[in-house]
């Protein structure tokens, strides 16, 4: 009789990396729905062309590179990082946007380095960056929520908004506005207060932005299912929430015209709740031990809120996030646990303890 | 109730224990043929002490210890050594170590044995050389030999001892239904271990909540006899020695101590068993209980097994089927390591064979991509980083390994359980952890090759020295007789002497070449004086050496090193004393 | 003073530049002084990581003479005894990118070899002592001679001079205690290599 000598552990738990990515695409399904509803079928075309070419791209390099590819497609990581993309786009963008910036995340950010699990950067968020420098214009039209939609104006439907997405043209006047984090950038001189009253985008809003509280809803939905079932642990995503909740508290100054914002407006607009809960946890680009992700999260929390406040840009998730990455090796030199049987935490270069 | 600690990390494997607790600890027949390998302890391998062709009775010592740290083995049964040679044994490399193979006789015949029952009356020094003699190493896994944990000799008094009946290993059942069936057995064997440490303050038995049978097998026992029963949340790997410490003490083990460093002994409460039989009634470690189990068997049970009992003996009486079986295993399925062969014999630390169908444990899937998702570290008891540690042990850079504390792994298997790119990651972590240990030893044999090599470089240039000058004394001692030559035929010349070519001639030329090969007494004297200084050079050395050494050296380099010292003093008495003569004779020559 | 200075630029820039200039002179000297490397450490590093074989194949009699030669700049591929992980951390250390090994001085064995001299056979030459590098054969002319195999780095110096052949090199062979797990095989290629020799890998045969 012979039999396999194969290493211990013999018994596995079911978990694989396909079942991980899955759980992660059924999350994204509440803020998903939530944009498609107050925006349109926008961001779900986004979706789906976004995932259609990355997964294009992503078999083409792997062929190219002699990898097994149904190997590897299995994995669903392009799958995740395109969707990602897609909810990140304004809805209704043109075609070739979507595509380059998932032909970007796939090929550069992500094979060129070697493919999954050794990409120094969130490969979605380096696709939105490269398409929010190169295509400002595109990248910064947004939809209008849908009830502050103008009488008589609607979203296009499916048809009509495949049209606009395929043919280039421009979605019809009213369909387009600015979102709550634009208003704050644009309306220097005016307090905080006559902001609110001034702009039905939060003078109908429920607690932080019309239409933009309901997404970020979705999204932490997705979010808090994910930490319960243990995909992630909670210290990147709470501490990045902590740091824009503490830094808007900190520079609110009672709403003056100065003030930047609210914090219930901050952690409730644009990307945070997605960048929370799905950007920051991409765990192939993040600081590795629980310290080293709470510096990680608050170092995205702060540089946010710094560029929403006092920088170019309305939003800030992505550069936010690209900065972090860099940090991340340095964060985790500094940032080993402290091991059973040692009565300090060693630095991840020091052979000796002192 | 005692408060307990929690451990961080640990997962939560399926327990499958029930299987083999359905029936009562079984025996099997004796096999034709019995394998006892030599070593089947940490330490130094047992040395044979019966020859091919000996009649053996049952008991009877077949292997003698070797060294301090090693234990004898024993018959399992009566009969005949039929091989001592190199067979494959219970190890992940499948190797082949010597064994002494035994055919029996189907007798079973025990040799004369006698035990202490009043062993409170026995010396602590005379029970632990018994537990020596019997061959009794810990029965938990690592097989570290039970005797030296009880020598005195520690740098503290123990004051705990723990007794481990955590058995957090998924699928074994050897020690529950051991203490379920012989409870009273075993705290007499925790009695004598308490009398051989001085009655420490605490003893603590650890036991995992998953075992209430056995806690109430074992409570009835302990009523008055200052054992506590210690029951904890089911985790594994809480049955790991430094898990199980802190669990019941709250206190971390420091990284590279032992308990005793910490005033503690802790012992698998199997080998509490084999320790009661040992002493009480005088009967050496030859059968330890077996969980046989896993889906590809038909019998799931606890057997009592004679160590050397070949694997196959095992399957054959358990309704074993070998196409549905996936792999072998010897130990459970978070820490065993699989069989190649079934060949290969039970040894004093297994606890289990697992043969499970391929439906309970497939095949390993292909390992995908680390995502760093850290569910690894998640599950880490020892709170490592794992998949830093992937990364370096793929990258090989082993001071980036050390620096994460590689050797602070126990190698449960948590982070491979748990991995869900189906990463053999433990596998990775021996590998570096053996090849940092070879680099180690590499770096330790290049240095002492270095050292030989600059003696010898420095030797050979002493010796081009000593040449040199030797050729230069000559040199000079040549001219100077040319020089007394050329004096002497000067006068001659001027005087009436021979004429040139004569034999007076001939004989002063023999003489100047005589006086040049004869050293004058001064040039004597100073050769004299430099080999004493050479010989005073060698007994610095050696004594230096010899101060250096001392401190972390064996006996034997230290014997070498003193008779290498003390040939250098001989020879420097000698140079000394041929100095002296020669000084003497040059003098009374003088005078 | 100052005032005079501040109206004069090329005045200012040249006090200023002077001042620099000393200022930061002074503190190299004092860092030179106060940091000061004793002896040439390159070297020791070097030799610390050759395997102190002492076998000359590279052309040196010896590894420190080649740690020498290295820090001087001659090529780092020499060492065929330390084979691709010493040229690794050769490389690694001087910071430079580690070629393959030159097969001019010989090829990188698999197993560490240790000298035996076939007793019955030896003459008694002493030939073998006078070339072993670390003093590791023992005997007398006209005596036999053995090796002591704990100090023998397996150079093979000692087998040319033997005029009667009866000098085997043994690979060591690994026993039990050397044993340990080896890197684990079954893995898919995954970091990306175009060089050739490296066969895409397939998902047949893997789940073996």
């Amino acid at each position: 009789m012979a039999f396999k000598q194969i290493t211990s552990p013999h018994a596995h738990a079911a978990q694989n990396t396909s079942k991980v990515m899955q759980l992660v695409l059924w999350a994204t399904v509440p803020g998903l729905a939530a944009l498609t509803i107050q925006f349109g079928w926008g961001s779900l075309i986004n979706v789906v062309l976004a995932v259609v070419t990355a997964v294009a791209c992503e078999a083409a390099i792997l062929k190219l590179r002699k990898r097994p590819v149904a190997f590897y497609l299995q994995d669903y990581s392009a799958v995740v990082t395109a969707v990602l993309l897609g909810l990140a786009l304004p809805p209704l963008a043109a075609w070739w946007v979507v595509v380059v910036g998932s032909m970007f995340s796939i090929i550069i950010a992500k094979q060129l380095y070697g493919g999954l699990g050794y990409n120094p950067f969130n490969p979605a968020m380096v696709g939105y960056v490269v398409l929010l420098i190169s295509f400002p214009i595109q990248m910064t039209t947004w939809i209008t929520p849908l009830s502050l939609l103008p009488d008589g104006v609607s979203h296009p439907g499916i048809i009509e908004s495949l049209g606009i997405v395929f043919s280039g043209y421009s979605p019809a006047d009213g369909v387009t506005g600015a979102t709550p984090l634009d208003v704050f950038k644009h309306s220097s001189g005016l307090v905080v207060d006559q902001i609110y009253e001034s702009n039905p985008l939060f003078s109908q809003a429920a607690f932080a932005g019309v239409g933009w509280e309901w997404v970020n809803l979705g999204f932490l939905a997705g979010g808090i299912v994910l930490l319960a079932t243990r995909i992630f642990t909670w210290h990147g995503p709470v501490a990045m929430l902590a740091a824009i909740a503490m830094m808007s508290l900190l520079f609110w100054d009672g709403g003056s015209s100065e003030s930047p914002g609210s914090p219930l407006m901050h952690l409730f607009s644009g990307a945070s709740m997605m960048g929370a809960f799905f950007i920051l946890t991409d765990p192939v680009s993040s600081a590795v031990s629980n310290r080293g992700r709470l510096i990680y999260g608050a170092l995205i929390g702060v540089l946010v809120y710094i560029i929403r406040a006092w920088g170019n840009y309305p939003d800030a998730v992505a550069f936010a996030v690209l900065i972090a990455n860099f940090a991340a090796p340095f964060i985790d030199n500094y940032t080993l646990p402290r091991t059973y049987g040692h009565t300090d935490r060693r630095r991840a270069t020091e052979k000796e303890e002192d | 109730m005692r408060s307990t600690w929690v451990t961080p990390g640990g997962v939560h494997p399926p327990e499958n224990k029930h299987q083999s607790l359905t029936m009562p600890i079984g025996s099997l027949p004796i096999p034709e043929k019995l394998l006892v390998p030599l070593s089947q302890h940490i330490g130094a391998p047992a040395k044979a002490c019966v020859k091919v062709g000996a009649k053996v009775l049952k008991g009877q010592k077949i292997a003698e210890a070797t060294g301090a740290v090693s234990v004898p083995m024993h018959a399992p049964t009566s009969g005949t050594v039929t091989a001592i040679e190199d067979r494959p044994i219970a190890h992940s490399s499948g190797m082949s170590a010597p064994c002494i193979e035994i055919t029996s006789d189907g007798k079973d015949t025990w040799i004369d044995h006698k035990g202490v029952a009043d062993f409170e009356h026995a010396s602590p020094q005379a029970l632990t050389k018994t537990i020596a003699d019997a061959g009794i190493a810990g029965m938990g896994g690592a097989g570290f030999p039970s005797a030296i944990k009880l020598s005195p000799g520690h740098r503290r008094p123990i004051n705990t001892l723990i007794i481990n009946a955590t058995e957090c290993e998924p699928y074994i059942t050897a020690d529950d239904s051991a203490i379920r069936e012989r409870a009273a057995e075993i705290i007499t064997g925790i009695g004598i271990l308490s009398h051989i440490l001085g009655n420490p303050v605490n003893i603590l038995i650890g036991i995992e909540d998953n075992k209430p049978e056995a806690i109430a097998a074992l409570e009835p026992h302990v009523a008055d006899t200052g054992i506590s029963v210690v029951s904890f949340p089911t985790k594994y790997p809480s049955g790991g020695e430094k898990q199980l410490i802190y669990i019941l003490t709250g206190k971390e083990l420091p990284s590279g101590q032992l308990p005793a460093d910490a005033g503690m002994v802790c012992i698998n409460i199997g080998t509490t068993y084999a320790i009661k039989r040992a002493v009480v009634n005088g009967e050496p470690l030859i059968s330890r209980v077996t969980t046989m189990t896993g889906n590809a068997c038909g019998i799931n049970r606890n057997y009592e097994t004679l160590i050397g009992t070949p694997v196959s003996h095992m399957l054959a009486h358990s309704e074993f089927n070998e196409h549905a079986c996936s792999r072998l295993v010897m130990g459970g399925p978070m820490m065993g390591f699989s069989l190649t062969s079934a060949e290969v014999p039970i040894v004093k630390t297994t606890n289990c064979i697992l043969a499970p169908s391929y439906s309970e444990i497939p095949d390993d899937e292909p390992a995908q991509a680390c995502i760093r998702c850290g569910m690894c570290a998640e599950a880490c008891p020892a709170s490592l980083l794992p998949q830093q540690l992937f990364w370096y042990s793929q990258a090989e850079d082993h001071d980036r390994l050390e620096a994460h504390n590689l050797f602070d792994c126990i190698e449960c298997g948590a982070c491979s359980y748990v991995c869900p790119s189906n990463i053999p990651l433990v596998q990775y972590y021996r590998h570096s952890k053996g090849e940092i240990l070879k680099a180690r030893e590499e770096k330790v044999k290049s240095d002492h090759a270095r050292e030989r090599f600059e003696f010898h470089q420095q030797r050979m240039e002493q010796a081009e020295k000593d040449k040199e000058a030797k050729r230069a004394a000559r040199r000079e001692a040549a001219e100077k007789a040319k020089a007394t030559v050329a004096a002497n035929a000067g006068t001659a010349k001027e005087g009436t002497g021979p004429a040139p070519g004569s034999a007076a001639d001939i004989i002063a030329a023999a003489q100047a070449r005589a006086a040049a090969k004869q050293v004058s007494p001064e040039e004597q004297q100073a050769k004299f004086e430099r080999s004493i200084a050479g010989a005073e050079m060698r007994v610095q050395m050696a004594t230096d050496k010899l101060v250096e050494t001392n401190a972390k050296q064996t006996e034997d380099q230290k014997n070498i090193l003193n008779a290498a010292l003390e040939g250098a003093k001989q020879k420097l008495e000698q140079a000394q004393a041929r100095l002296a003569e020669h000084v003497k004779k040059h003098s009374e020559q003088v005078k | 003073m100052i005032e005079s200075i501040a109206q004069q630029p090329i005045l200012a820039a040249l006090i200023a530049m002077v001042g620099l200039g000393v200022l930061f002179g002074a503190l190299l000297g004092y860092a030179a002084e106060k940091f000061k490397v004793e002896g040439d450490p390159i070297v020791e590093q070097i030799d610390e990581l050759l395997p102190q074989t002492q076998c000359g194949q590279c052309g040196f009699p010896g590894c420190k003479p080649y740690a020498e030669s290295i820090a001087s700049g001659d090529a780092i591929n020499k060492c065929p005894p330390g084979g691709q992980s010493t040229i690794n951390a050769i490389a690694n250390l001087l910071d430079v990118p580690a070629p393959e090994l030159d097969a001019e001085h010989g090829e990188e064995a698999d197993l560490r070899t240790v000298a035996y001299i076939r007793e019955d056979e030896c003459i008694g030459c002493t030939k073998c002592i006078q070339a072993c590098p670390v003093d590791a054969i023992l005997g007398a002319a006209k005596l036999m001679h053995t090796v002591i195999a704990g100090e023998c780095t397996g150079c093979d110096l000692c087998v040319e001079p033997c005029p009667v052949d009866c000098i085997d090199m043994l690979p060591l062979t690994e026993g039990l205690k050397q044993w340990h797990w080896p890197a684990p095989q079954n893995q898919l290629d995954i970091i990306a290599s175009d060089r050739s020799g490296h066969e895409a890998p397939s998902n047949e045969g893997r789940a073996a």
